[in-house]
């Protein structure tokens, strides 16, 4: 039986989820102790969740692929973690940060679930800090706050370039607590393969454990995703190496509805693509846009000179530059949201104003901020008519203490000073808003089975503003799912402990073995690596990337059938054992790959769909016309005000769109500007 | 951009599982002086896979290629994470290798550290001392607001420097006696540096320590190889201050 239902608790927004939280179901202590939840994925999302589940005292299982729950990839988030804490006294409240969120996501999200997060951001702060986070401080040892995109506060707390490490290392340490205390028993290298699927409720899971390559079964009374997002079907994007769909995409194919998959975020600032055997791209963080500022040379004379080296980027005076985020949105100049920004400097691009030498790059440039910052110092320091010189090395200490660890970053990478030179940059693939179907309780289609953190759908609309992720997964993680799991497993608590020998369990241990073993017999010639580049590079990013139409969606419809097709005939995954049970790094990603090859043809079956442009998914059919707003991204909310919640039907099969409508009370439904 | 490409002969440890005989194998790459180091193993990986080699791709830990999430190490010609300061093995680019090179690489060898495959080694063992205090016994919910402790300034930022810590083990790797005292001193250091974490200090340093023994890390000698080889430059005065985190605990202590 599946669930479609937003499950929204009734009363005014600002007073759902207080009268939710004490008026649900609970689960008596008592009872916890014989409910096992099975958590998949260590993240901020997951870690925080397993221990939280842990301490109120059921019996959990976690799991992770990497050798140690600590490496998940929300260790790379630079920025920092919103919270409407209203520190700084500039008029940041919770209604503030909810209209924020919804007005960011283009209105495409589910407004009393941003409210509840928005609620819950100040808990998050409170938690984190009395971990032992260390967040950046003020002298008077208050909590140190800055600006991120798309807003006009500032309610971004951070851990210098290195929050999300700060943050999931609070998580870790207390999920290792619980795993210390007997509550949680930690699976370290196994990764998902399978849901199981028991009496119409999700009861287990199987996973291969990665150093015997033998599949093992694990019984739970529900299950918990929190397996990240899926940005790297396009082969190019800011996620890490392993992070895949493989999880969330077997929940599909298992009955999971999958909400908006064509809402990827394009990032704009990371480090340009230099060459065809890159193997991913470095974001820089979005709390650089505070202080760089974003141009191209303003002719193409000086353009060309650029490219060819015959002119640095200094040698330009500033009338011969065009600041376009400035020029175009002076409300929020530099700090417009992603969407806006990356869709900027893909346009000054494609009018071939581009610099380096692909000309797909723009600057980034700090010079204007070391000098502010330098005659800033120089005054506090009481230092009398300083030369320039001195001006701009106090500049860059002061840039070096908020951003040292990027500027270094970033000279590691590209052999260039950002000191002395403007970085280039350019946008890439970065986070996922699309993801896992869920109600208002976080539960997916399946009865039982939860999505937590990016691999939900559920609270950033089409677009995702900057800090907003960590936010989200710990709110969901610590704040939401603890609570809302309740209402499933309170109708459990006279279920016996599940069996592994379910005949369920059987079959799924077999789809997944056979999948394996064919997957191993093929023998072909064709690396995993060179099937998945052509997938992400020539067909992704080609044709459902930064800008989409019906005619290249179709394309691409067609040439992903082709390329799956070609990669179950020619894949060469090297191997000694058949079966797999071995410790096979090129086994794990042919099986992640494979995955990406359906899950693709998702996205651009979602993206052909929506004949409108709102956040991160710009179709270049519906465009403003004049106006203001000319040549912006046109929401079409008359026809697509609805979350697109697909069912999967069969690998080659069209899946059945599911539609839940949104509405809005709380919020007037506006044209997005930033101008 | 010219992209400048120069030949490399690499010996590489292979070992097919753990506690099986291992040896190095000797293999000849062309590459981008532009490619970070993971990304010239992936430029060997391929000829191996359409080569189809006999010993499969070479078996490498690595995840962000961020330098952030601790998954890469290596030691290159006897140097965890490679010739460069303050750098992890993903951030390492070929740009400072010259034409003609050869290069050692081999996985960290300790005994707390097993070799699992190639150069792939199993850290477990820093989880297990992390499992054993390495944190602030707070539930969630009902802590306080976060500035009703105010921490200063200079004192945030140490711990800062401490919790920069990324679990990489090249610290063990580094050290003569492969020993675990960067990588244990930087998480006592990091709590006990902060207010919220003092209330339960003795007890941590006490119990993390016996955990790092227990698991068969070697003693300190005060070299200080760690610090220098640490792609995050975590300072040995971590560990100064953990021995007198730990010799206050033992001195007071009532057990």
């Amino acid at each position: 039986m599946k669930k479609f239902d937003a499950n929204i608790p009734e009363g005014p927004l600002a007073e759902k989820w207080t009268r939710y939280r004490g008026t649900m179901p609970l689960v008596a202590p008592n009872n916890k102790r014989n409910i096992e939840v099975i958590v998949v994925g260590t993240g901020l999302a997951g870690a925080s969740a397993a221990a939280t589940l842990g301490e109120l005292g059921y019996k959990v299982k976690a799991f992770c692929f990497h050798d140690s729950p600590r490496r998940a990839h929300s260790i790379a988030a630079q920025g920092g973690i919103n919270a409407a804490k209203n520190y700084q006294n500039d008029g940041d409240s919770v209604y503030r940060l909810f209209y924020d969120t919804v007005k960011g996501g283009d209105y495409r999200s589910r407004e009393a679930n941003v409210h509840r997060l928005a609620e819950v951001s100040t808990d998050i702060i409170d938690q984190c800090a009395a971990q032992g986070v260390p967040f950046a401080r003020e002298y008077g040892g208050t909590l140190a706050n800055r600006s991120f995109g798309g807003v006009q506060v500032s309610r971004t707390f951070y851990a210098r370039g290195q929050t999300g490490q700060q943050l999931l290392i609070g998580a870790y340490s207390a999920l290792s607590r619980q795993i210390s205390l007997g509550t949680v028993e930690m699976y370290n290298r196994h990764e998902m393969l399978d849901l199981v699927v028991a009496d119409g409720k999700a009861r287990g899971i199987i996973a291969r454990n990665l150093i015997s390559g033998k599949l093992e079964r694990f019984a739970a009374h529900s299950v918990v995703l929190a397996t990240g997002g899926y940005g790297n079907v396009y082969y190019l994007s800011t996620n890490a190496m392993a992070s895949n769909v493989t999880a969330s995409w077997t929940a599909h194919k298992r009955g999971a509805y999958f909400a908006n998959p064509c809402y990827c975020q394009i990032h704009p600032t990371c480090i340009p693509v230099s060459g065809d055997y890159q193997s991913k791209l470095t974001l820089m963080s979005e709390s650089l846009r505070n202080d760089g500022r974003v141009w191209v040379p303003k002719s193409m004379d000086d353009v060309k000179a650029i490219r060819t080296g015959a002119k640095k980027p200094k040698d330009l005076a500033e009338e011969d530059r065009d600041y376009y985020l400035e020029r175009i949105y002076p409300a929020f100049g530099n700090l417009v949201p992603r969407d806006v920004a990356s869709r900027a400097a893909k346009n000054v691009c494609d009018e071939d104003r581009g610099v380096g030498a692909t000309g797909l790059a723009v600057y980034l440039d700090f010079a204007a901020a070391i000098v502010r910052y330098g005659k800033s110092s120089a005054l506090s320091e009481g230092i009398a008519n300083p030369s320039m010189e001195e001006i701009k090395k106090l500049g860059r200490a002061v840039v070096e203490s908020k951003y040292g660890n990027l500027f270094e970053m970033y000279e590691k990478i590209t052999g260039e000073n950002p000191y002395y030179t403007p970085m280039r940059i350019y946008p890439a693939v970065h986070y996922t808003m699309g993801g896992l179907w869920v109600d208002y309780n976080l539960e997916t289609s399946v009865p039982g089975l939860f999505a937590a953190g990016e691999c939900n759908f559920s609270d950033h609309g089409a677009n995702r503003l900057g800090a907003s992720a960590l936010m989200q997964g710990l709110a969901d993680g610590y704040f939401v799912l603890p609570y809302t799991i309740g209402t499933f497993l309170s109708k459990e608590i006279r279920t016996p402990k599940i069996s592994t020998d379910l005949p369920e369990f059987a079959a799924a241990e077999k789809n997944v073995g056979d999948r394996i073993k064919q997957l191993l017999s093929i023998n072909g010639t064709r690396s995993v690596e060179s099937f998945h580049r052509e997938l992400g590079v020539k067909i992704m990013w080609e044709h459902c990337g930064m800008a989409r139409n019906a005619e290249g969606l179709t394309k691409a419809l067609g040439e992903i059938k082709k390329l799956r097709k070609k990669f179950w005939e020619e894949v060469y995954v090297p191997h000694t054992d058949k079966n797999g049970e071995e410790f096979n790094p090129e086994l794990e990603k042919a099986l992640r790959v494979a995955d990406f090859m359906e899950m693709g043809e998702l996205m651009i079956r979602d993206a052909l769909n929506r004949n409108e442009s709102c956040g991160g998914h710009f179709r270049e059919e519906s465009v403003e016309q004049d106006g203001e707003q000319k040549g912006e991204a046109k929401r079409n909310d008359k026809d697509y005000m609805y979350v697109a919640a697909w069912e999967f039907t069969g690998v080659d099969s069209e899946p059945i769109l599911n539609k839940e409508d949104l509405t809005f009370n709380d919020i007037e439904l506006k044209t997005r500007s930033y101008k | 951009m010219a992209h400048d490409e120069i030949n490399l002969t690499l010996n590489v440890w292979r070992q097919s599982a753990l506690n099986r005989k291992g040896g190095y194998k000797q293999y000849k790459v062309r590459v981008n002086t532009h490619m970070s180091f993971l990304e010239m193993l992936d430029v060997l990986n391929e000829q191996l896979i359409s080569s189809k080699d006999a010993d499969g791709p070479v078996a490498f830990e690595h995840d962000c290629r961020e330098g952030i999430c601790g998954a890469c190490s290596l030691v290159i010609n006897g140097r965890p994470h490679g010739p460069m300061q303050g750098t992890t093995t993903c951030q390492l680019h070929m740009r400072h290798f010259k034409e003609g090179e050869v290069i050692y690489i081999e996985p960290y060898r300790a005994k707390a550290f097993p070799v699992m495959k190639d150069l792939v080694v199993d850290r477990s063992s820093f989880d297990r001392i992390i499992q054993s205090g390495g944190y602030i016994s707070v539930n969630t919910g009902g802590t306080p607001d976060g500035n009703a402790i105010p921490v200063e300034k200079d004192q945030s930022e140490t711990a800062m420097d401490a919790a920069a810590c990324i679990g990489c083990g090249a610290c063990v790797a580094a050290c003569p006696n492969a020993a675990a005292m960067l990588f244990t001193s930087a998480k006592v250091s990091h709590l006990a540096l902060l207010p919220q974490g003092q209330v339960e200090s003795q007890t941590r340093v006490k119990r993390m320590v016996a955990q790092m023994d227990k698991e068969g890390f070697g003693l300190c000698s005060n070299v200080g190889a760690c610090e220098a080889e640490c792609p995050k430059e975590i300072s040995i005065d971590n560990i100064a201050r953990m021995n007198r985190n730990y010799f206050g605990a033992i001195l007071s202590s009532n057990d």
